[in-house]
């Protein structure tokens, strides 16, 4: 069903809410303001006459055909069978599932992924570690990405699963998902991929890319926060890490947060028919605020370039600056963005995946991410692009 | 012989960042010239204490590895 109310073009009240004085939003991978048509057929979800999808009555037989057709529209759009859907309340809990659910099954064994996974992915293997799993952390090259044949060096006779992400939200860098997947498929060992920053703006299909299980996140489609999913291709054994009445199909228990679930059925829909325009869209403001971040006096792009690199990222390291002070700055002049790592933030250290790909703690201090989305205009580009000179340089003349 | 620390701290099953959020915490609250021992089983906390205590200054005096645990021992700078 396609929705009917709304329009893409018309901005969401979300975007401006969380910080009137916002203007230009170039923060789209912290946080997507929810499409209006995601919202509109969320709607009766949340306004009532609604039930439980596990109830025996009517109200309940309707939820459950909302959650299956949820299902299928995620399944969708990464061409997987709907039945491998779990739905989760957010793609740091699929990712979980995808790595620590093994380990329930498993008496010990070996993971293959890289130095720059998500936070989220980089802990569920230290936990591995210490239940007395072998774990590789792949180094990547300067631009963040895995090499394929240091995947394969890294196989051993007892690895079970390699995860790799499609796409790095810090920096941008696309990772060679299809070659990992011819090398892990003859092999039988499971290829997860966490598809997070790259679902809806790059192509990936799971029997194409050889992939075994995907994580997704609702809000990185526009759909609400709160909902995430673990796809894992029929056949492949993972066990629960939540248990009780058995929903899911035993894999995440818990009542559905239907609501969410529906909306993010209808995210993936638009991401699936839309995406691959956008992203031609997407990649030539994308382009030109790199040309003008480059611009910037001691400012140098990190990740890959081109189609080497997410259409809606950039991201910079700017020498003699702290990204805090410039981002407070933007945000006084009505600009949101963000320096990449939330994770980095709290503790003061440099981010794992800057690290990874040589940056020093100075130059790291200085890391500035900018993600664009479905409503980001030209001019809020070149808004950016007029006072960042100025903000860096009077920064740099206040530092002591 | 052994330092007897000031203050302990217990960050077994925590992962980064949490232990090094804990330690910043409680070496806040500490006068210069106090000791910390912190203990923790993330496999990652090696690199982030070292590397913590070199930014902030602070004294790693000692890291002892018991099996899967780690002993980390840290002398507050003024």
């Amino acid at each position: 069903m396609a929705p009917s109310t709304g329009s893409s073009s018309e901005r969401p009240d979300s975007r401006r809410s969380a910080t009137p004085a916002t203007r230009v939003y170039l923060d789209y991978a912290g946080f997507a303001p929810v499409d209006p048509r995601v919202v509109a057929v969320m709607r009766p979800f949340l306004e009532g006459g609604v039930g439980n999808p596990s109830a025996p009555h009517s109200l309940g037989l309707e939820s459950r055909a909302a959650l299956d057709s949820a299902r299928a529209k995620v399944a969708r759009l990464i061409g997987g069978a709907a039945a491998g859907v779990i739905f989760t309340a957010s793609a740091t809990e699929a990712n979980n599932l995808a790595i620590r659910g093994p380990l329930q099954r498993v008496a010990g064994g070996h993971v293959v992924t890289s130095a720059v996974e998500h936070i989220s992915v980089i802990n569920s293997c230290r936990d591995l570690e210490k239940r007395g799993w072998g774990v590789t952390y792949l180094p990547v090259d300067g631009t963040g990405r895995v090499d394929p044949a240091a995947v394969e060096g890294a196989i051993r006779p007892n690895t079970a699963l390699v995860s790799i992400m499609a796409a790095n939200g810090e920096i941008g860098t696309l990772e060679p998902i299809h070659e990992i997947g011819r090398l892990t498929g003859p092999r039988k060992i499971s290829f997860h991929v966490d598809a997070v920053g790259a679902a809806g703006h790059v192509p990936l299909t799971v029997d194409e890319h050889g992939i075994d299980l995907v994580t997704l996140s609702s809000n990185d489609l526009y759909g609400p926060p709160g909902a995430g999913a673990l796809w894992v291709r029929p056949g492949v054994k993972i066990a629960p890490l939540v248990v009780g009445g058995g929903q899911e199909g035993g894999y995440r228990a818990g009542t559905e947060n239907l609501p969410a679930v529906v909306g993010m059925g209808v995210a993936a829909d638009l991401a699936r028919t839309e995406g691959v325009g956008e992203a031609g869209r997407l990649r030539e403001l994308r382009d030109r605020l790199i040309a003008g971040l480059e611009c910037v006096e001691g400012a140098r792009l990190t990740g890959a370039r081109g189609d080497g690199r997410l259409p809606h990222h950039a991201s910079v390291v700017v020498a003699g600056v702290k990204a805090d002070s410039v981002l407070m700055e933007l945000d006084l002049r009505g600009v949101a963005a963000s320096s990449g790592s939330a994770c980095a933030r709290s503790t003061g250290e440099p981010s794992h995946v800057l690290r990874s790909i040589g940056c020093g703690r100075e130059e790291a201090d200085g890391s500035l991410c900018f993600t664009l989305g479905r409503w980001t205009t030209a001019a809020e580009i070149d808004v950016l692009l007029d006072l960042l000179p100025g903000v860096i340089s009077r920064l740099r003349r206040l530092a002591p | 012989m052994a330092l007897l620390p000031d203050q302990k701290i217990d960050c077994l099953g925590l992962f980064c960042p949490v232990p090094i959020l804990k330690t910043r915490e409680v070496v806040k609250q500490m006068s210069p010239g106090q000791v910390l021992e912190m203990i923790s089983d993330d496999p990652g906390s090696e690199a982030d204490v070292k590397s913590w205590s070199a930014r902030t200054g602070h004294h790693l005096l000692e890291v002892e590895k018991h099996g899967p645990v780690y002993r980390f021992v840290i002398r507050k700078t003024g």
